[in-house]
């Protein structure tokens, strides 16, 4: 392209001044591409939600506890293909800040329910065999560098309390990036047997799976409606609504994020307007001088509109390769304390489309005034 | 030959008629030029002087194609360029007008040869062949050894044969000075001066210039003079040498 000397020699004129506005652009693509993560973090549960998935909790809270007979009732509803039960453990590997999700399984179904989160068979095998035996999810695994075989002690102030001892037997890992790679599983009979007599037989919540999406609604109905008037009434809903609601426990993340986000392109759009309004203003006799030789208007405005357009580019790059390297390392350094922290192609998509769209809105208008300008008039200001 | 009085033959090369050039300011309508005429052949080298305001910058501007007449018209080897429309008109500009400004007006980001590339730019030249047509502009005008030099790195002087090199480097039908020398000492304009005949005289160059200097109008073919916005042959009337501006 023979006017690439052009531009680009225009687009070095002011160095620091380049830099900086590179800089908003990147900063600006990292909190955007930051801020959607997080967004997506909070809404992974129901991104990977099954469709034909149920939970089934207490109707008051999730920490009340429900009776593990439910179960059978629960499977003659028409539609329920199959259920599993869980129980949320709360404990601590050595030290209070290793944080992860322990879970209480139901050994039986678990995989049923979970097809997406895979262990390998033999691994599985020696599980159903080992009573203390665990499972770990592959970041957990990997963030303590334990190794199937592995003895491990994990602290609960719930259940009376104390040291449980673990067999690590097996590592599962999801099948999608966006699976909870980071949960620990053990035997639902190893729990009953050590937990206090008075909450023995009460389980944490049911995850069932329907015949089709399309027995949802009915089946969910069925079951809190079988169990309406007893002491232990249910609530059920889909797995995706279930994990839209634990989000908006936080707050309203969605809006808080889309607020945030929109303040900061706004802010960018300011800045790189500004700049190019100045950028332009500052050489208005030489745009004159290139209409007076023979340039068209438009090919004024294309230089203008490719010099922001090239600031947009290469500030969303820089932004856009900052995040892909800062959100792994995020992820690792809060230990599992969000939900998995992934940056979606989709993400980095948007983020550049975002980009552009900056890149033109703030170098059009700067570039329609170049192009209609009068080159008599802007020669007379010289 | 020159004539100002409307009697040139069809076979000038510029070829001006009737021109009027009326401004508004605040409501006020003010007539620069009033039915100008002008006959102008290759080869020519015409200077205009005038006082301060009274329309030779206009005057240029319009034969440049850079604005437009209230009336009249301007023939120029042939094409009438008032009628033109605004894209028609750039890129007649860019075939057939070299501007030469006073204040040199080059991309001071690029060097002395990419400022004298641009026009070619817009051309269907061929890398190999623009750089031909640059390094013959550059020789011409004495610079061939400043190439690589940014505007900043020139004097005065050498910055107005970059100016010069650009205007010339597409071979123009013909060359527009605005006050050539006028931001330039004495012995830097009369290299310029040098120059700008070597162009007329040597490679048959059609030249109009605007100049407030008689010393450097004196160096052209020709010199008219505008007054009440038409254009006069000879010495200038008493007033417009009161207002400086005449031989």
């Amino acid at each position: 392209m023979k006017f690439r000397r052009l531009i680009f020699a225009n687009l070095f004129r002011k160095k620091i001044r380049l830099v900086l506005t590179i800089g908003s652009f990147a900063v600006a693509l990292f909190l955007f591409a930051f801020l959607a993560v997080v967004r997506g973090a909070f809404n992974r549960g129901a991104d990977v939600a099954g469709a034909d998935r149920l939970v089934v909790i207490d109707r008051v809270s999730i920490i009340n506890l429900i009776p593990l007979k439910y179960r059978d009732q629960i499977l003659q509803i028409p539609g329920v293909k199959c259920i599993t039960h869980n129980n949320w453990f709360g404990g601590v590997y050595q030290d209070e800040k290793n944080f992860f999700p322990q879970f209480v399984i139901d050994p039986e179904n678990q995989r049923q329910v979970f097809p997406e989160l895979v262990v390998p068979d033999d691994q599985w095998n020696n599980f159903l065999k080992d009573r203390q035996g665990a499972i770990a999810g592959a970041r957990t695994a990997e963030r303590f560098h334990w190794k199937i075989g592995d003895r491990i002690p994990i602290k609960t102030t719930l259940y009376g309390g104390g040291s449980w001892e673990f067999n690590l037997d097996g590592i599962y890992h999801g099948q999608r990036p966006e699976n909870d790679e980071t949960q620990f599983w053990f035997q639902w009979d190893y729990f009953e047997e050590r937990i206090p007599q008075v909450i023995k037989g009460q389980i944490g919540w049911y995850v069932l799976r329907v015949n089709s999406p399309d027995d949802a609604v009915r089946v969910a109905k069925a079951i809190d409606e079988k169990f309406a008037n007893s002491p232990n009434e249910t609530k059920t809903e889909t797995e995706s609504a279930f994990a839209a609601g634990w989000v908006k426990q936080f707050g309203n993340i969605q809006f808080l994020i889309l607020t945030i986000g929109s303040v900061v392109f706004f802010t960018l759009l300011l800045v790189t307007g500004n700049t190019m309004a100045i950028s332009v203003r500052e050489r208005t006799s030489e745009l004159a001088v290139l209409k007076a030789i023979g340039f068209s208007g438009r090919a004024v405005l294309f230089f203008i509109l490719t010099e922001s357009l090239v600031i947009a580019v290469v500030g969303g790059f820089l932004g856009l390769g900052l995040a892909l390297l800062a959100v792994p390392a995020l992820a690792r350094a809060l230990n599992g304390m969000l939900p998995q922290l992934v940056l979606e192609p989709s993400i980095l998509g948007f983020g550049l489309l975002a980009a552009l769209a900056v890149g033109i809105a703030s170098g059009i208008l700067p570039g329609l005034g170049a192009m209609r300008m009068r080159v008599v008039n802007a020669l007379r200001r010289v | 030959m020159v004539r100002v009085d409307g009697n040139g033959g069809s076979q000038s090369l510029i070829r001006v008629r009737g021109l009027n050039k009326t401004y508004s300011r605040g409501g006020e309508k003010i007539q620069v030029l009033q039915g100008l005429n002008l006959d102008v052949d290759k080869g020519d080298f015409v200077a205009f002087m005038g006082p301060s305001g009274s329309g030779k910058t206009t005057l240029l501007n319009l034969l440049g194609g850079l604005d437009v007449p209230s009336a009249g018209s301007i023939t120029v080897a042939g094409d009438e360029i008032t009628h033109m429309s605004g894209s028609k008109l750039t890129q007649w500009r860019a075939r057939h007008v070299g501007f030469i400004f006073q204040m040199y007006n080059l991309i001071p980001v690029l060097t002395a040869y990419q400022n004298v590339e641009l026009p070619l730019l817009l051309t269907k030249l061929s890398g190999s062949d623009r750089r031909k047509h640059v390094e013959t502009a550059l020789a011409v005008v004495g610079l061939s050894d400043r190439m690589h030099h940014y505007p900043r790195q020139l004097s005065g002087g050498q910055e107005q044969r970059v100016t010069i090199a650009r205007a010339i480097v597409s071979d123009p039908t013909f060359l527009l000075c605005d006050e050539p020398t006028g931001d330039l000492d004495r012995k830097s304009a009369d290299e310029i001066m040098a120059l700008i005949e070597e162009l007329v005289g040597k490679y048959g160059k059609t030249v109009l210039m605007v100049t407030h200097d008689p010393v450097v109008a004196a160096r052209a073919h020709t010199t008219l003079h505008l007054e009440k916005g038409v254009l006069v042959e000879g010495k200038a009337s008493p007033q417009s040498v009161l207002a400086g501006g005449a031989a």
